[in-house]
């Protein structure tokens, strides 16, 4: 695979995920079946782990709760985060799983219906885990970027239509 | 109502003389047009990074609002001498070989009004930017153009050049990659041209201000080529690689002598440039280099989308090497590059600039910049193969 047009065929897909292959042909300067070769490659290799939308949560009508929550750990023998990380990320309430430097240890993402049922997550499911010291929960007020995309944008724009 | 007529023509002669640029008569009929997706701009879409608007901001806040030095800020000079030496290959002392302009535009006016006299000849090639030949008219000497070709992908032909050299040759001014065309030229044509310079002890001016945005090799500057040093003036800006064109920053350099001279009319004339845009390019150079990589990215996948779409709907375009323009060539549809961009922009308001504004000799082609979104040029390519195709039917 060459890995060239690999960072380039990644850095379309991340801008938009949906784009056609005959559409990617024409930017990457490939052939459309080289294109479909090289995605089919890249999630075969589990380079590609899969697509989703890029979703204003502010604006869905099933608004949803989200925390960011500072978890630090008692690594284990042998084991360091890896099997209390990999536990974590099996619950349902939990959608990203980070281990970061620092102050703590693992970063989380958990979604709830409502703020008590965010805290009931993490007073009943998350704290009682044998090896998790403590928690630290912030409650997301507003994302203003994700992924690399504004949410709202505010930059006007108006340029001159023809210029040298 | 003044009647013009009863008065004295107070114009002077070779003001006078000059011919409007023709930009700006196709300017006209586009802005009188709503909806029309434009592929008429020669300045980047993408806003100027953050990181640089935000340096500026703290300039100001920092009460930097004054004058700078005639030959612009130390600190600018320093880092563009470094930047010039890193990347093009060539070192000046930012002390007295460097000199920051209001834009190229600037550095081209005073480094040809600095050497020019009457009757002087400057050997250009064209199609080119529209600037061109009017600023050398207006240092009152005589534009000398060789036409380049699509066949030679526009690119000067060093033989050529040999050819329009004359006893009253004072300059050579290039511009690669160039502005219409986006043709690049390699080592072997700078080295070629340089020759010529040395042999015919000709001054090379040479327009890089598109040279970041190059898609294939890039080759050091002319002026670093042996015995070039000393006779080229290197011009270079921010307003395309790092999308500052309203920030209004170039400079030129050169040996002292003619640093020298153009600073005397840049101080007289301009005192010196603007110390936020001043601010702004230092940032640039300082922190700027993964934006303006990833802009360059950008738009090497925009060029690779239109250049295909125009060779498909069978409009033959070379690929073009640097820049942000693709210059097809439109005669199999039977028009004019003018009567296309016309019949296009009423028809399907799709703007692009006849080729005539760059030269004479290109009225077979148009200049589609590919400054614009991916959207846009999906859209504009999509409007411009219907228009095609109602033609043939
Ligand atoms: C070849 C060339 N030189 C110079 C300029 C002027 O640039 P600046 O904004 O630095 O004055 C342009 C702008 O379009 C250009 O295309």
């Amino acid at each position: 695979m060459n890995t060239d047009d690999m960072d380039q065929l990644l850095s379309q897909l991340r801008r938009n995920a949906r784009l056609p292959a005959s559409q990617l042909a024409e930017r990457l300067m490939m052939s459309q079946e080289a294109v479909e070769k090289l995605i089919a490659e890249c999630e075969a290799e589990g380079i590609i782990r899969g697509y989703y939308p890029l979703i204003n949560e502010d604006k869905c009508a099933d608004k949803k709760v989200r925390a960011i929550i500072e978890v630090t750990v008692r690594p284990e023998r042998d084991l360091g985060f890896d099997r209390i990380a990999g536990n974590l990320a099996k619950f349902n309430e939990v959608t990203d799983v980070t281990l970061v430097s620092g102050s703590y240890d693992l970063q989380l993402i958990v979604v709830g219906d409502s703020l008590q049922d965010v805290a009931g997550f993490v007073s009943t499911k998350l704290a009682p885990i044998d090896g998790v010291q403590s928690t630290r929960t912030h409650f997301v007020l507003m994302k203003y970027k994700e992924a690399g995309f504004q949410l709202e944008d505010n930059e006007e724009y108006d340029r001159l239509k023809i210029t040298p | 109502m003044t009647d013009s007529k009863s008065r004295p023509d107070r114009v002077a002669a070779h003001i006078a003389a000059l011919p409007r640029s023709g930009i700006r008569d196709f300017f006209e009929l586009v802005i009188a047009m709503d909806d029309v997706i434009s592929l008429g701009v020669g300045e980047p879409d993408f806003n100027t990074p953050w990181g640089i608007r935000e340096a500026t901001i703290y300039s100001l806040e920092r009460g930097r609002t004054n004058y700078t030095s005639n030959l612009g800020l130390l600190s600018l000079r320093k880092a563009v001498c470094e930047y010039v030496a890193k990347d093009f290959d060539v070192r000046y002392d930012p002390e007295k070989e460097c000199i920051i302009t209001v834009g190229v535009s600037e550095a081209l006016d005073l480094i040809l009004r600095a050497v020019l006299e009457a009757g002087d000849e400057v050997v250009y090639h064209e199609p080119c930017y529209v600037s061109y030949p009017a600023c050398i008219s207006m240092a009152q000497a005589v534009p000398v153009p060789i036409v380049t070709h699509k066949e030679g992908q526009f690119r000067l032909d060093p033989a050529e050049l040999e050819k329009a050299v004359t006893p009253r040759t004072k300059a050579v001014l290039i511009n690669f990659p160039n502005n219409p065309t986006g043709a690049n030229i390699d080592f072997a044509q700078k080295q070629a041209i340089a020759e010529i310079a040395v042999r015919h002890d000709l001054l090379v001016i040479t327009d890089e201000i598109y040279s970041e945005l190059t898609y294939g090799e890039r080759c050091k500057s002319i002026a670093a080529f042996p015995g070039m040093k000393d006779r080229t003036v290197f011009l270079h800006g921010f307003s395309k690689a790092y999308a500052m064109t309203g920030f209004r920053i170039g400079y030129a350099c050169g040996p002292h002598d003619m640093i020298e001279a153009m600073m005397k009319i840049h101080q007289y004339s301009m005192l010196c440039a603007s110390i936020m845009g001043q601010e702004a390019a230092l940032e640039a150079l300082r922190r700027g280099r993964n934006d303006m990589e990833s802009m360059r990215r950008e738009y090497r996948i925009r060029r690779n989308v239109i250049v295909k779409r125009f060779n498909d709907i069978g409009l033959s375009c070379h690929l073009p090497e640097g820049a942000f323009y693709a210059f097809p060539d439109v005669s199999s549809t039977g028009l004019s590059g003018t009567e296309f961009a016309t019949r296009l922009l009423q028809q399907e308001k799709v703007a692009v600039v006849p080729g005539p504004a760059f030269s004479r000799h290109a009225d077979n082609h148009v200049r589609c910049s590919y400054a614009v979104s991916l959207d846009d040029i999906e859209t504009a390519t999509s409007r411009i193969s219907r228009f095609v195709a109602g033609l043939t039917a």
